[in-house]
Order: structure tokens, then sequence, then C-alpha cells
């Protein structure tokens, strides 16, 4: 990688890991994860599919919430402090910085997921005593998870680069919403014909699809991952964010910071 | 500052790339995936959860649970399902958040007791679903006439059928027709006929083009059936008074038993075959048939992008 893009990376990840709010979220998951435990010894017969399902969904929202809230100040901290002026004025290209805070977040999120990953199977591991081999389909749900968290860091970086941080947060949010429900609109449209066919479609395609992303029920059934769908989650995950970031350095290289 | 030349062009094009990949992509994703996004969203299937989950908002819920009803009813039904099992699931969650949505009532029924492959299957939970709607919403005649129209057409009860349409006919606005199916139904009198004041009914007082043309095709079927029958009683008619079977429809009208040559709602004439049995010329054009087919032919699925908006004479 570029050595400006890695220097800016690496800040970016230690700027994240030091902010109070990241701890604070941490900590709330992982108390999530214990309170998946009580869940599960009041409920009958569910313990081990209400840790995982609250677990892993715990991991995932609040992923989510970690990259939206500190996606969206990425640019806008920096105008604000001033700091972003004194790196321009350095050899570092606009493109190269929203690369590597890209990187920056991507790697902060990356290392979040993990520790709450570990969190979860040791919640797992409480509740059922042993691990079973269907428990290894956990891995690619969390994965899928750092494919999601991706994809919504990329579009938080792309409201940042023309938005306030508050309008940033709730376009970055009301997206993940809809890409929550993005197999309902591509039904809506198959449904449809004419012009509506058309709108819908084309909305379908271009909003993010988190739902298919989404293999937490089924890996808490034990049920198997096909090769082929971590494939073209990986390659659509990829693409998305690659779309989100290009939007962000289209944007970012002809805003004026004066 | 002016924007990089090199970098905005390397973004394009990138950008487009990306877009493109994603297209293509989530298509391949949407092959692996079919019809697995329903069975996820009901993994919330309790409706007084998510009636509180909706934080008051349950109005607008219901109608997104509708939508997805009717999506899933959709898919299904072009896919060729095996069973419509959530149908039920996500008719009774829409219906628990919004009590008072009375299409969801009216259509929903209509789809689980239609029998399998163009419906559930399911007329008891049909009728489960109405008299649900009927006890939150008493004054809705069209609810009355539905339940009379399930317990008549898919369950052959005659005597609740007869109750609904009659219970039906006393609430304000009530289509007139309810009076007399409900005194049909108490006579057992005239399938044919009862079957066809049912089908004007629903063309009559629904605004919605598909149930039009649902009513539609279901009452050119009724009029092929009762064609086919009247004139396939003709033949042994014939046969006694000259000895021979008719060679066609001609024969019939050389002998006066006939004004025309008999035509199917499309305009074509009926086909007489050598055994003496009746066809129509295209069985595509006609759903919903059981009479008229050649052996062997089922029923095509309906397709009412061939149909004509206008009642069969």
């Amino acid at each position: 990688m570029n050595a400006r893009i890695s220097h800016i990376a690496a800040n970016t990840f230690r700027e994240a890991v030091r902010d109070r709010v990241l701890y604070n979220l941490i900590a709330f998951a992982l108390l999530l994860v214990g309170a998946a435990i009580l869940v599960g010894q009041i409920s009958i017969d569910i313990e081990r599919l209400v840790v995982i399902n609250l677990g892993l969904t715990a991991v995932s929202l609040f992923g989510m919430l970690i990259a939206i809230f500190i996606g969206i100040g990425l640019v806008s901290k920096e105008i604000e402090k001033r700091t972003l002026y004194t790196m321009l004025s350095r050899p570092v290209r606009r493109w190269e910085f929203i690369i590597g805070k890209f990187f920056g977040l991507a790697g902060t999120l990356v290392v979040n997921t993990f520790f709450m990953a570990i969190g979860v199977f040791a919640a797992l591991l409480y509740v059922s005593h042993h691990l079973q081999r269907p428990d290894a389909w956990l891995l690619v749900a969390l994965y899928f998870i750092i494919l999601q968290l991706l994809m919504i860091t990329a579009i938080a970086l792309l409201f940042s680069s023309f938005s306030s941080p508050l309008l940033s947060a709730v376009f970055a949010f009301s997206l993940f919403v809809i890409g929550s429900f993005a197999e309902d609109l591509r039904g809506f449209a198959a449904m449809t014909k004419g012009l509506t066919h058309w709108v819908a479609g084309s909305a379908a395609y271009l909003v993010p699809n988190f739902s298919a992303l989404n293999v937490i029920s089924s890996v808490a059934h034990g049920e198997a991952v096909s090769r082929q769908l971590v494939f073209y989650n990986s390659a659509y995950a990829l693409f998305y964010a690659a779309l989100a970031l290009c939007g962000a350095v289209l944007i970012f290289e002809r805003r004026d910071l004066k | 500052m002016k924007p990089a030349r090199g970098t905005t062009v390397i973004a394009s094009i990138l950008l487009i790339a990306c877009l493109n990949g994603t297209v293509f992509t989530l298509g391949r994703v949407d092959r692996l995936r079919t019809g697995a996004s329903l069975e996820e969203i009901l993994y919330i299937s309790s409706p007084k959860v998510l009636k509180r989950l909706s934080l008051g908002y349950d109005g607008l819920l219901a109608d997104v649970y509708w939508t997805r009803a009717v999506q899933y009813f959709g898919n299904r039904h072009r896919g060729g399902p095996e069973n419509y099992k959530l149908l039920a699931p996500l008719l009774e969650i829409t219906t628990y958040l919004d009590p008072h949505l009375v299409v969801a009532y009216e259509f929903g029924a209509n789809f689980l007791a239609s029998p399998l492959p163009d419906g559930a299957g399911e007329p008891e939970r049909a009728v489960q679903l109405v008299e649900k709607g009927i006890r939150a919403n008493p004054d809705e005649w069209r609810l009355y006439y539905n339940l009379g129209f399930i317990y008549y057409m898919e369950m052959r009860d005659y005597a609740r059928a007869a109750d609904a349409f009659a219970r039906g006919s006393e609430r304000p606005g009530a289509h007139p027709f309810l009076k007399i199916l409900a005194a049909n139904m108490a006579q057992h009198a005239g399938e044919v006929e009862t079957a066809r004041i049912l089908w004007i009914t629903t063309f009559e007082s629904t605004h919605d083009r598909q149930i039009k043309y649902n009513a539609l095709a279901h009452l050119r079927a009724l009029k092929v059936e009762e064609d086919v029958t009247n004139l396939e009683k003709l033949v042994p008619v014939y046969r006694e008074r000259t000895g021979r079977l008719p060679a066609s429809l001609n024969d019939f009208v050389s002998a006066r038993m006939l004004p025309g040559i008999p035509v199917d709602p499309t305009g074509r004439p009926y086909k007489l075959m050598p055994d003496g049995t009746i066809e129509v010329r295209d069985p595509d054009d006609f759903p919903f048939i059981t009479k008229g087919l050649p052996p062997g032919h089922q029923a095509p699925r309906p397709d009412f992008s061939k149909l004509k908006m206008e009642l069969p004479h």
C-alpha cells in the first residue's frame, strides 16, 4: 500500500481506538452477550440459539453504530480541527486521505469484531460446555458482518465527504435500514411493470443489500453457507465499498475547503 | 483547488466498473438465495411482539406486512409452489397490527381459500381470518360476502354460506345480490346460476383490475361449461331422431335443434368430436374450465393479459 495511505490509516486506527465512545460500545456489546446467557437460562432449550442470535446481532449492530458514528466524523473532524489543511499542504492527495481514512476505520472495526467474536464464543462455550463442528459457520457469519461493516464505513465516508456529521449519520443510518429491506424492494420491483418497475429496480440495485449478508439465523441452526454465497457476497461487498469510496473521492476532490 | 484530472477519470471509471460489479454479483447472490428472505423475516413471528416493536407505528407496519403477504403470495404463485406455509402467519400479523385493514381479510382469505396451486388450499384458516375481520369490522358487508363465498365455493357448506350472505345483506350499503345468494343457498338451487351471481358480484364490487379479470375468467369458464353441457345433451337426442351421431354442429342447425352455430366467449365455434363430445377451439384461452378440454389437457394457468374487460353474454 502507498506509504502515505498507510500512515493515514494507522493514525485513524490509533485515533479510533482512543475514542471513548468506542470503548463504551464494546463494553455494552459484551454486556449484551452476558445478557444472552441470562436470557438463555430463563428460556427452554434455546440457550445456544439465544446466545448465537443475540451475540451475533450485538456484534453486527454495535459494529454498525461504530462504523457510522466514527465514519461520519472522519472528514469533518479533520476540517474542524484544521488538521486537514496541514495534511493536504504536504504531498498528500485528497484521494489518499479518503482511502487512508477508510482503511484506518476498517482496521479498527476488524479488531473490534475480533474481540466481540471472542466474547460470543466464550459465551457459547459457557452455555454448551463444548463447541460443535457446526459452530464453525459462526465464523462465516462474522466474516459477513465484517463485509457489512466495510460497506457501511464506505457509505459513512461518502456522506461525510460532503455533508455535516449529523446529516451524514441520518443518511448512513437510513441507508442501512433501507439496505436491510433491499430484497423486499427487489421483490416489489419484480411485481410491478413500466416506469415503477424501472425506478424500483434501479433503486433496489443502488441501495446496499445487507440482507444477503445476514446469515445469523441460519448459522444459529447449524445450517451450512455455500462457498458460492461466500464468494459472491465477498465480491459484492468489495464492489459496493469501492463504489462508495469512488463516489467519496470524486466529491471530495471537488469540495471547496476554504 | 482544481480536482486532479487523472484522479477524476480513474475514480469515474472505477465507479462505473464497481456499479456493474455490484449489479452482477447481486444477481448471482439472488440466484443462490431464492425465497430466503421471508423465512428469515418471520423469525419474529409473534404479532404481539411486532406490535410492541412498532412503537405505535403499527398502521405503517401493517401496510408493510400486507405488502409482504402479497409479494409472498405472488412470488409463490408464479413459481409453482409446494405450499404457502408463511401466508397465514403473515396475514395474522398484518391483521393483528391493523384490525381495520379490511383488504387484508378480503383478499387474504381468497389467497388462503383457493385450492392449490392457485391458492394455499386452507379454507378453514380463510374462514378464521374472515371471522376475525367481521369481529373487528362488523359493518363491512364485503367480509360477510367473502365468508359466504368461501363456505359455498370451497367448502360446499350451504347452511353456513346462507347465514353469511343473509347477515351481510343486512349491513349498510350491501350489494343487492346478497339477498338472492342467501335465498339460493337456502334452497341449494341452481349451482351454475349461483356461481354466476357470486362472480358478477365480485366483478362489480371490486376496483382491483386483477380481481375483476379473475372474476371475468371464472364467468367465461362458467359460460363454456354450461354451453358444453347443453350441447352434449343434444347428441343423444339427435341420435335418437336420426339413428346416427351428428357429423358437425351444422347437423344440429339443419335439424332445427339450434338456431345457429354456437360460439364460445372468444367468438369461435365449439368443436364436435367424433365421439359426440364438445371441445373449445383453443383451450389455452380458458383458465378454470373443467369441461370442453381435449382428453388429458390441463386447464391453463390464468393469463389475464388476453382478456377484454366485458362480461360474457
